[in-house]
Order: C-alpha cells, then structure tokens, then sequence
C-alpha cells in the first residue's frame, strides 16, 4: 500500500509540474507581456526597465524556476482586469463551480442509477429500449445546447424555473441538469453491465432460492456490489464535471471559476486564464488520487500490496 | 457469460447514420451550389422569419431567419463545412501524431514508452476545456487554434489504445519471426505493426468524428473557436442565444445539426467496432 501511494503520490506531482510547464510555454508564445502592460507611447527604455522588473530579462530556465517557486505559493500574478491576485480571485469562485459540480454529479446519478437497475432486470424490454435511447442522446447532445433548450421550454416558456444567477436552490437546478446530462450514458451502462453480471451469480440465486421478495435481492443485494464500478468511476466523472462548467456556467451566467476564466481569455487576462488551468489541473489531479486510494476502501477485494 | 454472447445477433448496419453522414459531407463538399441562399446575406426585412410550418414562414426559408434576416437553412448548410473541415484535419492530425507515438511505445518499449507514457498522462491529467482556454488565450483565434487544440487534446485517445494493440501484437508469432529474420524495426513498424491497427483507428476516427463536432461547436459558442464572418454551428447557438425569448428556431436548428451529425458517427462507430471485434460487443 505505501510503495503505491508513493508511486500515485510522484505520478500526481509529475502531471501537476507538467501542467505549470505547459501554462509557462503558452505564456511565453502568447508574446510579449510588456506590451500590453505599457501605454502605446511608451519608449525602448520604458520597456527594458519593465522587462528587468518583470524578470523578463534572463534566461528561459531561470524565469521558469521563478515561474514555479511563485505558482507554488499561489502567486499567479495580479489580473489585469481586477487588479487583484489571481488565485484568490477564482479560489472565491471555486465554491460556486463545486456546488454546481456536485449538483450535476446528483442530478445524473439519480438518473443513471434506476435506469441502469431497470435496464438489468428487464434487459431487452421497453425500459432497455428507453435507457438505450436516452445513452444515445445523452452523448450526441451537448450540455451547452442541453441548457439553451432547458432555458427555452422551462425557464422562458413555462416559467417554472430561474435560468440565470445563482441566487437560491432553485437556480441550481437547470444548470446541473444541463452539466449532469452527458455522464448519465456511461454510467448508465456500467451500472447496466455490472447489475447483468451480479444477478447472474449464485448469492443472488441463493437469495431468490430463500424466498426473498424480488425488490430486496435487486435493490439490497444486488445494486451493493454492483455499484462497486460506478462508484469508481464517480470521481472522474467529478473531475471531469468540474471542467464541462466552464461552458454551462456561461450559459447560465453561474458566477464560478470557469465564466471568470472565459471572460479572462477575452481580456487577455492570462494570470486569471493561468491561475484557471492550474488550479483545474490541481484539483483534477488530487480528485483522481482520492478515487484510487478509495478502490480499496469502497471494494476490500482491491487492496493494494 | 458465453451463452450471452453468442445470443448477439449480426448487427445491421446503420443505414440513416451513413446517409446523415453523407449529408453532411456533401453539404461540406458542394454545399454552395445547392444552398437557397447566400449564407451571410442580410435581408432585415426578412428578418426573424419562423420556419416555413409556423404562421409567418415561408418556403423560400425553410427553416426560418436570424435577426439580420439570413437563411438559417443555408448558414447550417454553410456551417457544415467548417465542421467538416476542422473535423478532418483533426482527427489526421491526431490520430497520425497519436498513432505514431503509441505504436513507438508500444513496440520499443523501455525508455520511449516510459517519456511516451509520462507525457500521456500528464495529457490526461489536465482537463481538456481549461486546456482550450489556455491555448484560445494565447493563439489567434480561427481553424488553426481549433485544430490545434483538438489536437493537442485527442492525441492521447489514439496513443494509449494503440500502445495497448501493439503491446500485445509485439508478442505475436508473425512479429518474432519478422524480428529473428533480420527484418528492421521501421519495417517491422510499417509493414507488420500498422496494418493491424488499422481497424481500431478507423474506428477510434469515426467515434472521433462526433466529439470532435461538438467540441468545435463548444469553443465556438463560447466565441474562442471559428470567428464571424465564417459561419459554424456553435457560432450560430451564440447569436440565437441572444433572441431565446423571440425565437426558438435559432438555437434549436443549429443544435439539432450537431446532435444528428455526432449521434450518426457514435452509430457508425459502433457499430465498426463490433463488426471488426465482436468479441468486444457491449451485451
């Protein structure tokens, strides 16, 4: 178990430093930051004096180390839009981007989980039929046109829930939709595969053979280990969550992380834009660790040595 | 188990996925000579039109107008071909880098496929839309940015399904002959390795070529990806998103072009895959 955490420990800190490596080169190609720092006017010796203070003036290697030693204290640079740090601008922001994570994440188990029960238990029948369907929709359909269509017939014809803002549960409940949409296939299916391999087993078998009522042997004895793989898969669903809000939070002007950091790129405001991508990174990273050091706790059977 | 499989039937293939695929490969190749109207031509009078079946429309636009009184039917017909355009140089794009680096990893091994793999996974590691905002942040925008980002974020797909075939086909019989009978490694990459991973990207290309679409359109509704006056789907959901109470047909028309085109490949890709590996046919 520790050889492995150690291991998935050093993999993590590797994709994070790749991570800052790929912001810092993007930083580098997007040109020269100067520019837009000094008024049009200003002249050569404006610019080396900006250069030398912005430690633009030494070497590639050097300004990296620098680069670095700064990201890890979370000095990311002032947004030039805000006038203020960075990190903190957005860390501001990351409880309304959980919050609508989490919300999606609610919303397509709660959907995926009966549909993937059902479509087992009655394999071929209409429900199947039906979870087929949907998988398929669910996968074709974008979340941002999910969302304009949600805001179309609930919010704007029917009036029955608010579309923009994040001003009370009900808020809430659009934009998870349109977020929680595209997992429900996948998970639907993992669930619909697992269910069809565990009711075939014999404790299931034994479980009938003693009489137990038929919801019991389903919903108890059944879903708990065939769960086992979905629940696997629920962080990187979240992590991946966490990324798909950045076009839903647009749509439905979610004050979080990712509308900062696309109104960021339009401002060219590349701390805001490099501060977004560490720190999704970061939390994507930490997330999919959690999910392995956690097979082991959900399923006994896989324990590390 | 067993008995399961073999109650599959022979799946048939997806006939409207292919001609919904056709359509839009056409509209892409000679889309200008059939469309009714000019894509960017501006009619106010005309505008905010209601497709031909409301009150109000008319055949001459078939599926109604935008606010400057352009043909919603021609600009789908016209965005089609960015889509297609973008979709194409994409997936050569990543699957040749992708496919190229998986099958080196795969077959050599050791050191190439330590960096090879490292470089995957911190690929994977970071989440794909914050990756796009970087780049939309610091690239100008258009086709090129899209492609690259595309390409930079699909690569890895290829790369770690063809690493994993090659691993396994390494250990085959026909490479240990080819090998021991002094055939060189380039040869053994082109001539052995390659073809037999041709079906898996032929596959992994045509899946590709559904998310590839709906990634296009994302980044352009956000108003990162394709720039006006080039016309592409997202774009399109954009500026009809601005008309949402008024009229409907502006953000339903576009999305539905996007949902038939992604749902016909993520058919005609599945069903590939289950026509070359049937083994691997979801029960």
């Amino acid at each position: 178990m520790r050889a492995y955490l150690i291991r998935r420990l050093w993999q993590g800190a590797v994709a994070v430093l790749g991570a800052l490596l790929i912001v810092f080169v993007a930083q580098r190609l997007a040109g020269d930051p100067v520019a837009l720092l000094l008024p049009m006017d200003a002249s050569e010796e404006d610019f080396a004096a900006m250069r030398e203070a912005l430690g633009l003036d030494r070497p590639l290697p050097v300004q990296f180390v620098v680069f670095l030693r700064d990201a890890f204290s979370g000095d990311f640079g002032e947004s030039y839009q805000w006038q203020a740090p960075a990190m903190p601008l957005l860390l501001e922001r990351l409880p309304a981007t959980l919050e609508l994570a989490l919300a999606g994440l609610v919303f397509a188990l709660l959907l995926a989980v009966p549909l993937g029960v059902l479509s087992a238990v009655y394999r071929g029948r209409w429900v199947d039929r039906l979870a087929k369907v949907l998988a398929l929709l669910g996968q074709a359909m974008p979340g941002f046109w999910v969302g304009l269509l949600l805001i179309l017939y609930l919010a704007v014809r029917l009036q029955w829930l608010p579309a923009f803002g994040r001003e009370g549960p009900l808020h809430l409940v659009l934009p998870a939709i349109a977020l929680g949409w595209y997992p429900v296939a996948a998970m639907t299916r993992t669930l619909r595969s697992s269910m069809l391999d565990i009711l075939d087993s014999d404790y299931i078998r034994t479980g009938r053979v003693m009489g137990l009522p038929e919801r019991t042997v389903i919903w108890r004895y059944a879903l708990r280990n065939a769960a086992v793989p979905l629940a696997t898969m629920i962080g990187v669903y979240f992590a991946n969550m966490l990324g798909g809000a950045f076009v839903i939070e647009v749509v439905f002007a979610w004050p979080g992380v990712g509308r900062t950091v696309v109104d960021a790129v339009f401002a060219r405001d590349f701390p805001v834009v490099q501060a977004g991508v560490v720190l999704s990174a970061v939390i994507f990273v930490v997330v999919n660790l959690l999910v392995d050091l956690s097979y082991g706790l959900i399923d006994p059977r896989i324990r590390h040595g | 188990m067993a008995e399961r499989h073999a109650a599959i039937p022979k799946r048939r293939m997806p006939v409207v996925s292919c001609a919904v695929l056709g359509l839009v490969l056409l509209c892409a190749v000679a889309g200008p000579w059939f469309a009714p109207h000019e894509a960017s031509e501006i009619a106010l009078a005309e505008s905010m039109t209601p497709p031909f079946w409301r009150t109000g429309g008319s055949l001459d636009h078939p599926l109604g107008t935008d606010m400057l009184g352009r043909d919603i039917l021609s600009r789908i017909i016209a965005g089609a071909r960015v889509s297609v355009t973008v979709a194409i140089y994409a997936i050569a794009l990543s699957g040749g880098i992708g496919a190229a680096l998986g099958i080196s990893a795969g077959y050599f091994g050791g050191i190439v496929d330590a960096v090879i793999s490292r470089l995957i996974d911190i690929q994977m590691s970071i989440p794909a839309i914050p990756l796009a905002m970087l780049f939309a942040a610091v690239l100008p925008p258009g086709e090129g940015m899209v492609i690259t980002i595309i390409v930079l974020t699909y690569w890895t797909w290829y790369a770690r399904i063809v690493r994993g075939e090659v691993l396994s086909l390494r250990e085959r019989d026909f490479i240990t002959v080819a090998r021991v009978s002094g055939v060189s490694s380039p040869m053994i990459l082109i001539r052995h390795l390659t073809p037999n991973v041709l079906n898996t990207l032929l596959v992994l290309a045509t899946l590709q070529f559904g998310s590839v679409i709906v990634f296009e359109a994302g980044l352009s509704f956000l108003g990162l990806g394709i720039q006006p006056p080039q016309v592409s789907w997202g774009g399109m959901l954009a500026d009809g998103r601005n008309f949402i109470e008024v009229a409907w047909w502006l953000i339903t028309m576009p999305g539905i072009a996007i949902m038939a085109s992604c749902l016909a490949s993520n058919l005609l890709g599945d069903w590939l895959r289950d026509t070359f590996d049937p083994k691997r046919r979801i029960t």
